[in-house]
């Protein structure tokens, strides 16, 4: 087994009091001293501090200078419009495996003359050599280990980032800019994985510590860490990687197809054309087998990652499972998302979770648990 | 005060035994969201699993810590399982239970020998 890795900001996750745990190959904060819950509450109610610099950053430049060619490119590898994409902007893909699974789940921002991905810390490797195997003749491939990665998420987030990088406060959600600031070239984007607005923001590695110190002097900024940065993303709808999405389930089963633009889609002008198009094509007009939904338990008890579902509370087959799950601490109420059968998907359906041998209901219910607050 | 090594506390009271987790035990757990209790007037074995807790992290189980009977649960706790965390040693008890040998708690440890098995 090879020796975990650190970010740049491991004495102060220390410092500040972090439990450290192995993710991904890092050792990384799950929690600080208040804890999961008042760390979700907190980033709701003002701001949280994320070290997300265990994500890969990556760079892909056209060899031949024209961004399009890079972004025709990277369309051979995700079913996502990329040709579209605004400089400035930044959108939502997945790499496709060719039966229609996702590799991983991934930002893809538009730089002026280079495109910038940020994938899962867990499949970072992985990604960079299948953009290598498949990107080479059209793209330089340059993975970023310079640069340290934080997230700053919450209502208070604009105001906090603003005092140090004014600019920011006229971004809209996905829009992506770089800012020279006393902490170095900020790549900065108003994006995030909680639900809440808030920025994503590529540093120098030598200035993390800086920047963390910096925004965390600001009394609305708390650390956050893992723990709650997976029940943000649970409440907010979002899929984790490995989880929720992997190289079983398509795009369409995913509920992601939104993230699919009508140019990519049958009839599109660029339709197809990346991996597994067939098959996630041919869900969306014959429809998925399964589908994620979002899940409420009616009792207090929650249904973790694993649990069977069942249309009927003596049924013999399970119609589905839950892919993730827990306690939403803003809803105040144990809350999952899972892949039942499509014809079982609708909101409203209750069906049952297994747990400890018990059948107790659960009601299908609309993504996301809680609305999504982006500065659109 | 009497501990387990399941980080059960255990307090004598009259003719029976109060029975609740540790304030370790809590501050390990994380956030605590939800608890299920056992029946009132349950007979139980030492070792049966009778409690299940579920922290923000994960699900948990408590055992009965000797043989007896469930006499009385702890409602507060189900309607509001923070309370473990704030009050692990006091308000926050689980359940009493009617043992038939009360010298069974003389083998578990006492205060310094919960404090060093915690370490």
């Amino acid at each position: 087994m090879t020796a975990l890795q650190r970010t740049g900001l491991f004495d102060l996750h220390v410092e500040l009091g972090a439990k450290m745990v192995p993710f991904a190959g890092y050792e990384m904060p799950v929690q600080y001293k208040p804890g999961v819950m008042k760390e979700h509450l907190h980033t709701r109610a003002a701001a949280g501090l994320f070290d997300v610099s265990h994500m890969g950053q990556v760079i892909l430049r056209p060899r031949s200078g024209d961004l399009a060619d890079a972004a025709l490119a990277l369309e051979t590898l995700v079913p996502v419009d990329i040709l579209a994409l605004k400089e400035g902007r930044q959108r939502y893909a997945m790499f496709t495996n060719d039966a229609g699974g996702i590799l991983d789940d991934l930002m893809v921002a538009s730089r002026g003359d280079h495109l910038f991905l940020v994938v899962n810390a867990a499949c970072k490797a992985d990604d960079i050599a299948h953009l290598r195997a498949h990107l080479s003749d059209a793209c330089e491939i340059e993975e970023i280990s310079d640069r340290a990665l934080l997230a700053l998420q919450g209502p208070a987030a604009e105001t906090a980032l603003a005092a140090h990088v004014p600019g920011v406060a006229d971004m809209k959600f996905m829009d992506v800019r770089t800012f020279d600031t006393a902490f170095g070239a900020l790549w900065v984007s108003r994006s995030g994985y909680t639900g809440e607005d808030g920025f994503e923001i590529s540093v120098p590695a030598d200035q993390v510590v800086a920047l963390a110190r910096a925004l965390l002097a600001d009394e609305a900024v708390e650390p956050i860490g893992l723990g709650a940065r997976d029940s943000l993303r649970l409440e907010a709808g979002l899929c984790l990687y490995g989880h929720d999405i992997d190289t079983t389930t398509t795009p369409v089963e995913a509920a992601l197809t939104w993230a699919i633009q009508k140019s990519r889609r049958t009839g599109g002008a660029r339709a197809g054309g990346f991996p597994g198009a067939a098959q996630i094509l041919g869900q969306f007009d014959t429809g998925a087998p399964r589908t994620r939904v979002g899940l409420r338990p009616e009792g207090r008890a929650p249904m973790r990652e694993g649990t069977l579902l069942f249309d009927d509370a003596n049924a013999a087959d399970p119609i589905g499972a839950v892919t993730s799950g827990g306690f939403g601490p803003s809803v105040e109420a144990p809350i999952s998302m899972g892949y039942v059968a499509s014809g079982q998907a609708s909101d409203g359906t209750i069906i049952y979770g297994e747990v400890r041998g018990k059948r107790l209901p659960a009601v299908i219910t609309a993504l996301p648990f809680r609305p999504a607050t982006y500065k659109r | 005060m009497k501990y387990t090594e399941e980080h059960e506390w255990l307090l004598v009271d009259g003719d029976v035994v109060v029975v609740g987790i540790t304030a370790h035990a809590a501050e390990q757990l994380g956030d605590i969201v939800f608890i299920e209790l056992p029946e009132e007037g349950a007979t139980v074995s030492k070792d049966d699993e009778i409690v299940v807790i579920e922290s923000v992290k994960a699900a948990s189980d408590i055992l009965a810590p000797l043989d007896g009977e469930i006499v009385e649960v702890n409602e507060a706790i189900v309607e509001n399982p923070a309370m473990v965390n704030e009050d692990a040693e006091g308000e926050a008890w689980f359940f009493k239970m009617k043992v038939e040998d009360l010298s069974a708690l003389d083998e578990l440890m006492d205060e310094a020998e919960y404090k060093d098995f915690i370490g």
